[in-house]
């Protein structure tokens, strides 16, 4: 059943003179191109793109597809990522032609429909972050952490106030320094306690006037509630600094706690993780974001606005805040992936959301339950959304690395976890299963875990060996890069 | 309906083995008056039935191109997509993926991306390409940032003011917190004038952002402006519309260093502005500086050809501040879009259409400008869109073709094109290879009546 087809690139496939897409002939009198171009400026020929028929396109790019895992067809545990079921029904609505065909250049009274949908998404996206001002413009979720270090520097600049740091733990993200140090400021990093929370004592003696921002992922990236974040926040705040939220692991308290309750002034959500926007094989994204009221003037435009006026249907404009820092991208946001949060967000409810939640913490827990007795999880018994284990003894015992067991769980048809990060643990192995699978997957996951750290570790140091290809070569790809098709 | 798949009594049993009485008991890490003690004021759940009708709904009070006639560019345009582009990027195996972080179990998307970073170095005459950035705008911030780390000139940036305004204001945006100046050059004829150029470009700056065709639709005079940024010692970068490049000289081939391009022409829907595609393509030379992925070939163990992320040094989770940009989820399934699109299309189809644009477009233009009152804005060569002057302002003329069923503009603000001359009655028209001469025919009537 191999298809060998699909590993040659498409310009090994091309064939001169082969076409695909057909044009309709030109129907208005047409002029010779050199009385509408200045002849430097036109090229002899087009571009030499490869030339296919449309059958075998089709067939290249379906084979291809195969060559993937993907959450249609794999239990995807990817942790920090949320790779939950994807619905069909979001797909199919994002798609109507009145909301995926309306220019961005329509006028606000040609686009009611949608400039109302993106209204009540933004109150959702503020009442769950219990942050009410929300700008929905960042592409993704890194954008929306610069965007939100932007206007908390609008904010401060507008008190007269010039800070210069953002802190974060050892656990963060790397887009949360990559952000900071775009947006301009130093990037301070804490080691944090031993346990992988926010330590306290380091906190107090790194803050002080020139603190901004304190960044900090809650649950933090261990999969932990950071059980001092009110007092961090206090901290925080008493020298005068904002406390952004990275909402990467939303998934874990929707409707249960809100970033505005336990001390965050600025947050992003990633609709593609939490709100199911899917990932699209590594994009489009959607990163909202919501802060305090008082940050509000200051968010990127335009963002919209209901008025209502008595006995007549409300009417929604776009208006760019008083104090705005600007924008920071073209047009409104990724809309078509807001469309499909929106949808869900409408398909669950209150109610639904918290359970969403809650079930994603009983299957992470269930599985932390299950595993923890084949691959030390260091944290503990307990998590929220997600928990990282460690290949740290398995490794210095039987030479079994995290990279090992990554690689022999795809043979046994599981995407791997996320691996090596948070760079906090030695050999981690980040595990988030969502509330989408069923026990009966946890269970077979537990399993080939268990058979993969009994395994020969020459085996294993080989694996895998069931998939299209197996350990490439990383150091040679680096050094002679081939980044494109040559002709050779 | 939160698409829970476990029973009440599979719930049951996971909480034994958890050793847990209840769900509740699995949140006790949150301190008690963090707790959310009410449900989350957001709308009842709908049943699928019902969130179909609703968005049905919603759909319908939009205006979108289907309905209408569409001569709105600006930016954002209405192509053709052939449903081979949909049929690809619906396969779940794509579309439900991640990033590919393991090789084995994604070299679908891979080669996938591979091949879009081939086509696009194609496409633009230059040697390498990145996986994607999110859209047009941030594309030029982030080339604008990659050249001041090239040329290592860190206060002063050089923008013709017939760049996207969107591009320009989201530069300024990114631009301000470190202290760069950001130049714009007015563009009163519609191009940039090359003396004037000259005379801004200096020793310190790194880089002149250049789009052709610009916002105006005008063609600027693109190896001259390259050349005179050389001559400076500054980068020169060129933002252009991908489906214009069928019948116009490459960036590569006028001399840009970095090319840049919003590639939602490239078989991507129009949906409100996004997701769309960022494309950013340089000289080889310049690799190590990039922003964003990068997907190159190897082997494996066995010595297959193999794809793979690579030159990951560059990027946040490896690099952190130090690295060349924030950028982590891109825009993987719109870069598939546009692969698949521009294979459908060839070399021969990519020149057919571009050159539909253009016959399409200039028609429009003598016919429009004949309008009493109606005037091109400027003399300069334009590819698929121009400006319309209109006396007594460009208002009234849109909305009496907006009550017969046609879009066009956006109507141009002062601040969207510095220099023009009485923008308050210009607008821009856009005409696809979509548009027939009939629905250029009745535009022109209704706005004769
Ligand atoms: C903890 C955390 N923070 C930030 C990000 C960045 O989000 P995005 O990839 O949407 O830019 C991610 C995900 O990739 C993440 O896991």
């Amino acid at each position: 059943m191999r298809n060998m087809q699909a590993t040659q690139l498409l310009s090994e496939l091309s064939s001169p003179g082969r076409r695909a897409a057909r044009l309709p002939p030109c129907d208005v009198p047409e002029v010779p191109l050199e009385q509408l171009l200045p002849a430097e400026l036109v090229s002899s020929a087009p571009p030499p793109l490869p030339e296919l028929s449309e059958p075998d396109i089709i067939r290249h790019f379906i084979n291809l597809s195969t060559k993937n895992m993907s959450v249609d067809t794999h239990f995807y545990p990817l942790g920090s990522c949320t790779m939950k079921y994807n619905p069909k029904r979001n797909e199919r609505l994002a798609s109507l032609p009145g909301l995926v065909d309306l220019h961005p250049h329509q006028v606000p009274e040609l686009s009611q429909g949608m400039l109302e949908l993106l209204y009540s998404m933004q109150q959702m996206l503020g009442e769950i972050a219990g942050l009410p001002a929300v700008s929905l413009q960042p592409a993704a979720g890194a954008q929306g952490e610069f965007t939100a270090l932007l206007t908390a520097s609008a904010y401060f600049r507008s008190r007269g106030e010039t800070r210069t740091r953002v802190l974060f733990p050892a656990s963060a993200h790397g887009t949360n320094p990559a952000s900071a140090a775009l947006a301009g400021f130093e990037c301070v990093q804490l080691k944090g306690g031993s346990d992988g929370f926010v330590d306290l004592a380091e906190l107090k003696t790194q803050l002080d006037s020139r603190t901004a921002v304190f960044m900090v992922t809650n649950p933090n990236t261990l999969g932990m509630f950071e059980k001092d974040i009110a007092e961090v926040a206090r901290l925080v705040h008493e020298v005068g600094g904002l406390v952004y939220i990275d909402g990467a692991n939303m998934n874990a308290i929707c409707g249960i706690t809100r970033p505005g309750d336990f001390g965050g002034d600025m947050m992003h959500y990633n609709v593609h993780k939490t709100f199911t926007g899917p990932h699209g094989a590594g994009g489009p994204g959607s990163g909202p974001i919501a802060v305090r009221d008082f940050l509000g003037p200051f968010l990127p435009g335009p963002m919209i606005e209901r008025h209502q006026t008595a006995n007549e249907p409300p009417v929604y404009r776009l208006v760019n805040p008083p104090h705005s820092i600007g924008r920071v991208r073209s047009f409104f946001g990724n809309v078509g992936i807001l469309v499909r949060g929106y949808c869900y967000l409408r398909t669950l409810g209150p109610a639904g959301v918290r359970a969403m939640s809650e079930n994603a913490v009983l299957n992470a827990n269930y599985l932390l339950a299950c595993l923890k007795d084949v691959l030390p999880v260091p944290q503990g018994n307990r998590c929220m959304h997600e928990f990282v284990a460690s290949a740290k003894e398995l490794k210095e015992s039987r030479g079994i690395s995290a990279m090992d067991v990554a690689k022999r769980l795809l043979d046994h048809g599981f995407h791997a976890p996320t691996v090596y990060f948070p760079l906090v643990v030695a050999e981690a192995l980040m595990i988030e299963p969502t509330e989408t699978e069923s026990k009966e997957t946890l269970d077979a996951f537990v399993e080939a875990l268990r058979t993969i750290v009994r395994d020969d570790p020459t085996h294993l140091h080989q694996a895998p060996h069931s998939t299209p290809v197996s350990r490439p070569d990383d150091v040679r790809a680096a050094r002679q890069p081939i980044l494109r098709w040559n002709p050779s | 309906m939160a698409y829970l798949v476990n029973t009440p009594s599979e719930r049951q049993q996971m909480l034994d083995a958890i050793g847990a009485a209840s769900v509740a008991e699995l949140f006790d890490q949150i301190p008690v008056p963090l707790r959310m003690e009410r449900p989350l004021d957001i709308p009842p759940a709908l049943t699928e039935l019902e969130l179909e009708a609703h968005l049905r709904d919603l759909a319908s009070r939009n205006g979108a191109v289907g309905t209408r006639v569409c001569f709105l560019g600006g930016g954002a345009y209405d192509h053709f997509i052939p449903a081979a582009v949909d049929a690809v990027a619906s396969r779940s195996e794509f579309y439900t993926a991640y990033t590919p972080y393991q090789a084995e179990a994604s070299q679908g998307s891979l080669q996938a991306f591979f091949e879009y970073q081939s086509l696009i170095c194609q496409l633009m005459g230059l040697e390498v390409a990145n996986a994607s950035l999110y859209e047009g705008g941030t594309a030029v911030s982030e080339a604008v940032f990659m050249a001041m780390r090239v040329t290592d000139r860190h206060r002063r940036v050089v923008v013709l003011g017939s760049v996207h305004p969107h591009a320009r204001q989201v530069c300024q945006t990114y631009l301000r917190q470190i202290d760069c100046e950001l130049v714009t050059i007015p563009t009163p004829d519609g191009i940039a004038n090359l003396a004037e150029v000259a005379r801004v470009l200096d020793d310190q700056t790194a880089c002149l952002v250049v789009q052709s065709p610009n916002y105006l639709g005008c063609l600027e005079q693109t190896r001259e402006l390259c050349a005179a940024a050389h001559k400076m010692g500054a980068l020169a970068i060129v933002s252009c519309h991908p489906l214009s490049l069928g019948l116009l000289t490459r960036p590569g081939d006028a001399g840009a260093d970095i090319a840049v391009a919003e590639g939602q022409s490239l078989g991507i829907p129009l949906q409100y502005g996004g997701p769309y595609l960022g494309v950013l393509a340089c000289r080889e030379e310049f690799v190590r500086k990039m922003p964003g992925r990068l997907i190159g070939e190897t082997i494996d163990r066995l010595g297959r050809r193999t794809f793979v992320l690579n030159l990951q040094a560059r990027e946040q989770h490896i690099r952190r501040e130090k690295a060349t940009s924030n950028i982590c989820t891109n825009q993987g399934l719109m870069a598939l879009r546009a692969t698949v699109f521009l294979t459908l299309l060839g070399p021969e189809g990519l020149r057919e259409t571009a050159n539909l644009c253009l016959q399409k477009a200039h028609y429009a233009a003598r016919r429009l400008a004949t309008l009493p009152g109606v005037e091109l804005a400027t003399q300069a060569p334009f590819f698929h869109e121009f400006v319309l002057r209109c006396r007594g302002g460009a208002g009234p003329l849109l909305s009496r073709a907006r009550e017969a069923g046609f879009d066009l503009g956006p109507a141009l603000a002062p601040q969207d094109a510095p220099g023009l001359a009485a923008p308050q009655d210009c607008l821009l028209v856009a005409v696809t290879e979509q548009r027939t001469k009939a629905q250029i025919d009745r535009l022109v009537d209704v706005l004769a009546r």
